[in-house]
């Protein structure tokens, strides 16, 4: 059975925090803060991220400036882009992707499990807000 | 052609399918992307003790200079467990030769480096040292020296007059006894082949613990930060 993916489309533009329960890619321009600490976060090829994200992985093709923190793996795709420091016991960066910062994988002893409750709670003037996500503007 | 013909290169295209599949099996799962194998192989015989330096320290901090190999990162990451900062000064030199500001570059090297003293446990210089002149050497080993703690390793390579009139290089660490050399664009070229004396005079501060001469005439130094004796070159 496929998985829930939700998507944030090209023209959106959230500036805030953005928590969730599902995979998530995003097309459109984040400003703030995200985490999907058991999920995957995909920033598409038109996707422009300005802030801390803390995920189970993340993949990158398009922009992302600000810290990573993964808790499997980041992936930085040929012309993903990263300005950051990241933190992640795997990191993969294909030829052609552009990163500048620091990578850590430095094997550290286990966090306990965070339970992530989904909660809907979308912020005014963002109605195209997906379930599963909360955005709290700021 | 004719149906014996299609069979037999049928045969053989899944015979070299095959044997590739086998060699890319011996390879070391470095969990990222495989690159395209570009440019010659050559032994090291100093990263392996750059490597076995860092190995005695519980989470070491590793400063590259060079421009970002994924499968580096990796390579480091998992055999040392450490932290990775890429700093790509090779791209800064290129930028400010294409700007026509080189004259500036040493003044930014002062500055480039925002981690603190003692901060560092190894640096990867690469062949950057090549591409430098004398005022902007100067600068960058002064801020190496710098950023590196006590008995923390550099590891350079230098070329010879061979070398010079050559573009960038990538480093791509294969195993601890070899590196891939694969050629890129860039509007800097060598501009000298420096001799062993000015190196060590250049890198006041650090010893020359291990040096070699490799068969492409590329020489391999090992630096360790502070502790007596004389260099060994």
């Amino acid at each position: 059975m496929d998985k829930d993916v939700v998507n944030i489309g090209k023209s959106v533009v959230i500036k805030g925090e953005l928590n969730g329960s599902e995979d998530l890619t995003v097309e459109g321009n984040v400003e703030g803060k995200i985490e999907l600490r058991e999920h995957v976060l995909t920033i598409g090829p038109h996707g422009k991220i300005k802030a801390e994200v803390f995920a189970k992985v993340v993949i990158v093709l398009g922009e992302i400036v600000g810290n990573i923190n993964a808790a499997e793996k980041v992936d930085i795709r040929d012309n993903g882009s990263v300005d950051g420091d990241i933190v992640s016991p795997r990191v993969a960066i294909a030829e052609g992707a552009h990163f500048r910062g620091s990578v850590d994988m430095q094997k550290k002893p286990a966090a306990p499990a965070q339970t992530v409750k989904p909660e809907v709670k979308p912020a005014p003037a963002l109605a195209q807000a997906p379930s599963g996500q909360r955005l709290a503007g700021v | 052609m004719a149906g014996g013909d299609k069979l037999r290169n049928l045969g053989g295209f899944l015979s070299r399918l095959g044997a590739a599949r086998q060699e890319e099996g011996k390879r070391p799962d470095t969990g990222s992307r495989r690159e395209p194998e570009e440019g010659p192989l050559v032994a090291s015989k100093a990263l392996r003790k750059f490597l076995a330096y860092l190995g005695t320290r519980p989470t070491p901090i590793l400063l590259d200079l060079g421009p970002v190999v994924g499968s580096n990162v990796t390579f480091f990451g998992e055999q040392l467990n450490c932290k990775v900062y890429i700093e790509d000064v090779f791209a800064d030199l290129d930028r400010h030769a294409r700007d026509r500001k080189l004259d500036e570059f040493p003044a930014f090297l002062s500055k480039r480096f925002t981690l603190g003293d003692g901060a560092v446990d190894g640096v990867l210089l690469w062949d950057l040292y090549d591409y430098l002149d004398r005022l902007s050497a100067q600068a960058l080993a002064t801020a190496l020296v710098r950023l590196m703690r006590q008995d923390a390793a550099l590891l350079g390579f230098f070329g010879s007059a061979s070398h010079i009139g050559r573009g960038f290089t990538k480093f791509i660490v294969v195993d601890e006894s070899h590196v891939r050399h694969r050629p890129y664009a860039s509007v800097t070229v060598r501009q000298h082949a420096p001799q062993n004396r000015d190196i060590i005079k250049m890198f006041e501060g650090l010893r020359v613990s291990d040096s070699f001469l490799l068969q492409n005439n590329l020489r391999e130094i090992l630096f360790r930060k502070g502790g007596g004796g004389r260099p060994i070159i």
